[in-house]
């Protein structure tokens, strides 16, 4: 039952052939036996869960149901649940029970979906390994000494592992696609302002993005029929009708183009993704696409850029966490300035520190021009590359991480070699565009993902193209055998 | 651009971070080499070029000025550390 997709679980739901409590109860249990393993969650909500799932199965039965009613889903921890701990991953709000639901929470919910429990991440969404979590790090499903990618690296585990069908994820520089890529499974980074963000704690507000991650593209398809839209709540959500993106998944790829940026295959590539990354072109090849050889030529400064953007957004947002109205408080404080440097200190955890510090050193006085301003004009360059590229062509394909998944500890110690795992995501937030990543091959045992990027609320394109490899190809459908 | 101890000490104080004095040299040295990399920056030519702060350049959406939310506090004081009648409590800054 576990290793089947969300749409296969919809049918069965559809038909009768299972009960939303009976399929909630298995996950649960699953989670119970093999979650210790992975570390994926930070909250299992059991009796919630079976509540919503009796629910479900009385609107079925009350023949109002929609295709996800019943259906299983976790949260990313960044979510806002109400009246379940929302932590952020982080000390600071390990006592932070939300007083609301996010909008995506929400229209899950609205759904019918069934909340199995809350993913572990990185601190704040601020990682690329998942090891920087409070609640210690996530495990590869496929070699548990190895990293899952983050931040969402609970949602990415807990979907390979088959512990959930789907999970939420939230997208800032990468976190959901180079998590997916290394766990082995489909992971949609929509158009910024497709999904609100509302009730999202926030990182950097002009790239954080929310997804979903599932197995199949279908799945994300599906389950972005319900997640996306406008939001007034949310004053950077675009009021543009939702596409049925379930409609055109099936579409032929005859005459698609697809472009090839040269800056995501020269050095810092690894062989073995370089090559998996090609198999997977060619078979677009068979399946009706031409390529076309293309240049983001500012591809090597959005990382410099993206690390005085992000920071410097994170340090305004993060300013609220200040020990007086909700979180972590430190203890016998000596004045007010005390009460904010130690419950600051104490709360956050060191890259969360180191962030912090850089957003507030690059706005700070005098430096303002030099770093931020600088960043925003060279972000312009970065967009600007990416549209004159979509004169030419439909998509953009290339590897979703230089490299399958490292070992834990392995890039622990030095942050820039960290950051450059995002190499090829970060410019997709930082010009606002949609991308996924979808598992297309394996290095000595761990999964490889292929992204591809398309132009501006371009979703249905993208699940289209990803969904026609997906009917070619198995490797979406394999889980690591530990997990069977 | 290497920072220095001193500069540290002073980011910290404006971040309201608490750094501990034995963790000061590593984060100096932290800080600075995620400063050298943003260096590159410098060399990017941006003469005439616009800064970017929204992907799709969007504007802020006005709205009728009415009130749209309803009274939360009693509900969002109950997560709070230190609350009295409806106050948050935080230590004595004026003697």
């Amino acid at each position: 039952m576990h290793s089947q997709t969300l749409k296969a679980l919809s049918d069965a739901l559809a038909a009768g052939d299972v009960s939303s409590q009976e399929l909630t109860q298995h996950f649960l249990d699953r989670i119970k036996q093999h979650d210790p393993a992975v570390n994926s969650f930070i909250t299992v909500t059991e009796e919630q869960a079976l509540a919503q799932a009796k629910a479900a199965d009385q609107r079925r039965a009350a023949g109002n149901a929609a295709p996800l009613t019943g259906v299983p889903i976790a949260h990313k921890d960044i979510f806002c649940t109400q009246g379940i701990k929302t932590s952020c991953a982080s000390k600071m709000l390990d006592n932070f029970i939300a007083p609301y639901n996010a909008t995506v929470v929400e229209k899950m919910a609205d759904a019918g979906m069934v909340t199995l429990g809350k993913t572990n991440m990185d601190e704040f969404a601020m990682g690329s390994s998942n090891e920087t979590s409070y609640y210690g790090p996530v495990k590869n499903p496929w070699q548990t000494e190895h990293v899952p990618g983050g931040s969402s690296g609970g949602s990415a585990a807990a979907v390979a592992a088959r512990l959930t069908p789907a999970a939420t994820g939230t997208d800032t520089g990468g976190s959901i696609r180079q998590p997916a890529s290394l766990c082995g499974i489909t992971g949609l980074k929509p158009t910024y302002g497709r999904v609100s963000r509302w009730g999202m704690i926030a990182f950097a507000s002009s790239l954080d993005q929310g997804g979903p991650m599932t197995q199949t593209a279908e799945d994300a398809a599906l389950l972005m029929n319900a997640m996306a839209g406008f939001d007034p709540k949310d004053s950077t959500s675009t009021d543009i009708e939702v596409p049925d993106y379930t409609a055109s998944l099936t579409q032929p790829l005859d005459g698609l183009r697809i472009g090839l940026p040269r800056q995501f295959f020269e050095q810092g590539l690894d062989a073995d993704v370089g090559k998996v990354v090609q198999e997977a072109i060619a078979q677009y090849e068979k399946l009706g696409a031409t390529l076309v050889d293309i240049e983001l030529p500012n591809t090597h400064l959005s990382i410099p850029a993206y690390y005085v953007v992000a920071p410097a957004e994170a340090s305004s947002n993060l300013s609220r966490f200040d020990g007086v109205r909700f979180g972590y408080r430190c203890k016998d404080p000596a004045d007010l300035e005390d009460l904010y440097k130690r419950s600051r200190g104490e709360g956050f955890g060191e890259e969360v520190k180191r962030r912090i510090m850089i957003g507030t050193y690059a706005l700070s006085a005098g430096y303002y021009d030099a770093y931020y301003l600088k960043a925003q004009k060279v972000r312009r360059l970065i967009k600007n590359d990416f549209d004159e590229a979509f004169n030419n062509v439909d998509v953009i394909m290339g590897p979703t991480a230089p490299n399958a998944g490292f070992k834990l500890g392995e890039k622990a110690a030095d942050p820039v070699s960290m950051y450059l795992s995002d190499i090829y995501t970060i410019s997709v937030n930082m010009a606002g565009l949609p991308g996924i990543s979808i598992p297309a091959g394996m290095s000595n045992g761990l999964p490889v993902g292929l992204q591809i990027i398309g132009n501006y609320f371009d979703e249905s394109r993208l699940l289209n193209v990803a969904h026609r490899y997906q009917q070619e190809t198995g490797w979406h459908a394999q889980l690591p055998a530990a997990f069977a | 651009m290497a920072l220095d101890k001193e500069d540290v000490v002073k980011i910290a104080h404006l971040a309201r971070l608490q750094v501990a004095d034995s963790e000061i040299d590593a984060t100096t040295e932290r800080l600075s080499s995620i400063l050298g990399m943003i260096e590159q920056l410098q060399a990017a030519p941006t003469d005439g070029i616009e800064p970017m702060a929204h992907p799709t350049d969007a504007v802020q959406r006005l709205r009728e000025d009415v009130v749209t939310e309803s009274n939360h506090r009693d509900q969002y004081q109950s997560i709070a550390p230190a609350t009295e009648d409806g106050l948050y409590l935080v230590p004595q800054v004026i003697e």
